[in-house]
């Protein structure tokens, strides 16, 4: 008989082998789930995982995709590993993404060089101020901040579309929920000719490496992997848990907020009602496939941006639903967290009748 | 040697002008907003795709992708469409106006199509229905079938075709029932079967027997079945959710024009356009007519749909005031295209602000 037992530490192994068994799981199951839809799973697997890699443009697509959830996921990561749940990264997102559309729109007529980083500027802060809510509310009344920032995308999604519906309405735009397209100067400048990528993706990566500096080399970094593994030694250690939830938000949320304003300025060139796409609420998913481990999460951010550029190419090609797609993606997910069992458990044969008289 | 090398650069360039004119195949790509599923918007759309495949057969592939969210993602769609080697593609909703543009700059030979926008170029032409035309032949028979004269509207966004099509309804109802009252709800979205069956229910409790929506989800259909209130189907007919609530649906029926402009394109005829067809073209169309519609309407609302097709009316005829009370049309005055276009009040009568 199979049983489950807990292990008396995790397994450094399985930590590392899991999400590639979980997507080695996706794939098996995904092909069945293809294969029931009658279409060809090995050419579709091919497609979705494959053809991506190979043409320049789904190569520049895929880091138009990733390099917001490499952003967002980093900066989750940290307060997760801290045990700081941050659940609003995508109300975070949205309302950085309004503020520095604001403020390039409040210029429209002035443009300059100062314009972009000025934008920035004004997004990271929106999104940190975004954030301490739920955080400030935490360290004072101690309420959840997993429900707070959860409700505040709500919050941030009406903002966003009574803003577009208003005051930054395009004027000659027949009263459609839009701002104006934004001014050239306002515009991410793009990385590689003729695609969509642009200079977004290398401060994501370089967030990414100030994030494993942080985590391997500064005292923050190493507080933050106490507390979240164990709370009391922290406390004895002196580390402030009220910091480090200040901290971890207003990271998290700055970062978040820079992505809205990369996205807004960059692949979309304008607010609309539609600028959310789940960035923040995927970037969950990716910070968990990476393990919380910032180059671990470039990782998954270029996995989970995979299977959508690819997703998309398997409608065209193979006339897959587009739900199909999303089913593959909640596998994946699904197989992560289920396989995590074994991080912390470990399979165990044993002969039933012997255990129960012992 | 120079003369031959001059002609056969001039064969060369015909021979790639025939090509380009006319051609044997060709793929029609589609991007909906929802799903093919949703059994309004982006089912009757694909229907339009269908009827393309059935009428030039073996002369053309159909392709699509569904539930493309109008953000960053839609332009990337429409790349990999027009980069899969599409002759003609059909984005169909109006969040997809500007990454349509950008995407048809970067691609000149590929025609584009765009449902409800206002932008075009050499390459991108728009085309939408005069709903508002329906909503008139609709708006009639609420007025006429309301017992508590209350009249419930489901809106989605406050964007000229829903304020016009709210408009025309309430005009209608008004001018067949002087006591009739519109209680109009926003739900700010398309395709929200929730959010639309909790209007709905929201509706029906402030005293709507007659429930109107400018959504794309059949929930509210479903709603007026279980409350055994009236309904109208939109976007496509909808009896199946509602047999006994839906008096008749406005229909979009976009087959006729896919099929004329993919034709083009075969011919090498197809030039950049705007179209806006209503009843006449068969563009707007209705399911039909419940049996519980007394004989009576049923005439009105004919007549009205014949008159509209022939063009002796127009649901914008005055006089009619805004809702400020100033004067709009004057007494016979009919509403002009560009008015329509950007409609941004609501007509006298009509309690309630309009979200701006």
């Amino acid at each position: 008989m199979l049983r489950l037992e807990p292990r008396k530490e995790p397994s450094r192994l399985m930590v590392w082998a899991t999400p590639p068994a979980a997507v080695l799981l996706t794939l098996v199951f995904g092909m069945v789930l293809f294969a029931a839809l009658g279409k060809d799973p090995l050419r579709t697997v091919e497609i979705i995982f494959v053809e991506p890699l190979l043409s320049p443009f789904s190569r520049a697509e895929l880091l138009v995709k990733a390099a917001p959830l490499v952003l967002i996921g980093v900066g989750l990561s940290l307060g997760f590993r801290a045990g700081v749940w941050n659940i609003g990264a995508e109300g975070q997102f949205i309302i950085g993404a309004v503020a520095g559309g604001a403020a390039g729109l409040a210029v429209y007529d002035t443009p300059g060089l100062w314009v972009l980083p000025m934008m920035c500027a004004a997004g990271m802060l929106g999104g940190f101020a975004w954030a301490m809510i739920p955080a400030i509310l935490r360290i004072r009344f101690n309420t959840n901040e997993i429900l707070v920032s959860l409700m505040l995308v709500y919050v941030a999604e009406l903002w966003l579309s009574a803003l577009v519906g208003g005051p930054l309405r395009d004027p000659e735009g027949f009263n459609f929920p839009e701002s104006r397209l934004f001014h050239d100067s306002a515009t991410m400048p793009i990385l590689i000719e003729g695609t969509r990528a642009h200079v977004g993706v290398l401060v994501a990566l370089a967030v990414a490496g100030l994030a494993w500096l942080a985590l391997q080399r500064h005292v923050f970094g190493f507080s933050l992997k106490v507390m979240g593994q164990a709370p009391r030694a922290a406390r004895f250690a002196g580390f402030s848990e009220r910091r480090a939830v200040l901290a971890c938000m207003g990271v998290s949320g700055a970062l978040a907020g820079l992505a809205g304003v990369f996205e807004a300025a960059g692949p979309v060139g304008q607010l609309v009602p539609g600028l959310p796409a789940g960035y923040g609420f995927t970037a969950i998913i990716v910070a968990f496939l990476g393990r919380l481990h910032p180059g671990g999460v470039v990782l998954a951010g270029g996995v989970m941006a995979l299977t959508y550029i690819g997703g998309e190419s398997a409608q065209l090609e193979m006339q897959l639903p587009a739900a199909a797609i999303s089913v593959f993606q909640g596998m994946l997910l699904f197989f992560l967290l289920g396989a995590d069992v074994f991080v912390n458990h470990r399979l165990r044969l044993r002969r039933a009748p012997a255990t129960e008289s012992a | 040697m120079k003369l031959t090398r001059t002609l056969l650069a001039a064969a060369a360039a015909l021979g790639l002008a025939g090509a380009a004119a006319a051609a044997d195949k060709i793929k029609v790509g589609f991007i909906y907003v929802g799903p093919v599923g949703d059994f309004g918007w982006s089912y009757q759309h694909d229907q339009g795709r269908q009827a393309i495949e059935a009428a030039l057969g073996d002369k053309v592939e159909t392709t699509y992708l569904e539930s493309v969210p109008e953000g960053p993602d839609a332009e990337r769609a429409l790349r990999q469409m027009a980069r899969a080697g599409h002759d003609l593609i059909f984005a169909t909703s109006f969040g997809f106006m500007n990454p349509t543009l950008k995407v048809a700059k970067q691609f000149p030979n590929v025609k584009f199509e765009h449902a409800t926008g206002y932008k075009r170029a050499h390459n991108v032409s728009t085309y939408s229905a005069r709903f508002y035309e329906g909503r008139h032949v609709i708006g009639l028979i609420a007025g006429r079938m309301t017992k508590t004269n209350t009249i419930g509207y489901i809106a989605s966004f406050p964007i000229p075709e829903v304020v016009r099509g709210i408009n025309a309804a309430y005009l209608a109802a008004k001018s067949v029932n002087p006591d009739v009252k519109f209680k109009i709800v926003w739900v700010n979205t398309w395709f929200d079967p929730g959010k639309e069956a909790d209007a709905a229910n929201a509706l029906i409790e402030q005293g709507a027997d007659v429930i109107m929506q400018h959504t794309d989800s059949p929930a509210p259909m479903t709603v007026a079945e279980e409350k055994g209130i009236f309904a109208f189907g939109q976007a496509s007919d909808m009896k199946r959710f509602g047999p006994n609530a839906q008096l008749t649906a406005i229909i979009d029926n976009w087959a006729p024009y896919y099929v004329r402009r993919a034709k083009a394109v075969l011919d090498g005829t197809w030039e950049s356009a705007d179209t806006w067809d209503g009843i006449a073209s068969g563009m707007v169309a209705f399911a039909p007519f419940s049996e519980r519609i007394p004989p009576e309407v049923r005439a009105e609302a004919q007549a009205a749909i014949e008159a509209i097709a022939a063009g002796k009316l127009h649901p914008f005829t005055g006089p009619i005031r805004r809702q400020d009370g100033s004067v709009w049309l004057k007494e016979g005055e009919v509403a002009d295209d560009a008015t329509l276009a950007g409609m941004n009040f609501y007509v006298e009568g009509i309690e309630g602000e309009l979200p701006k």
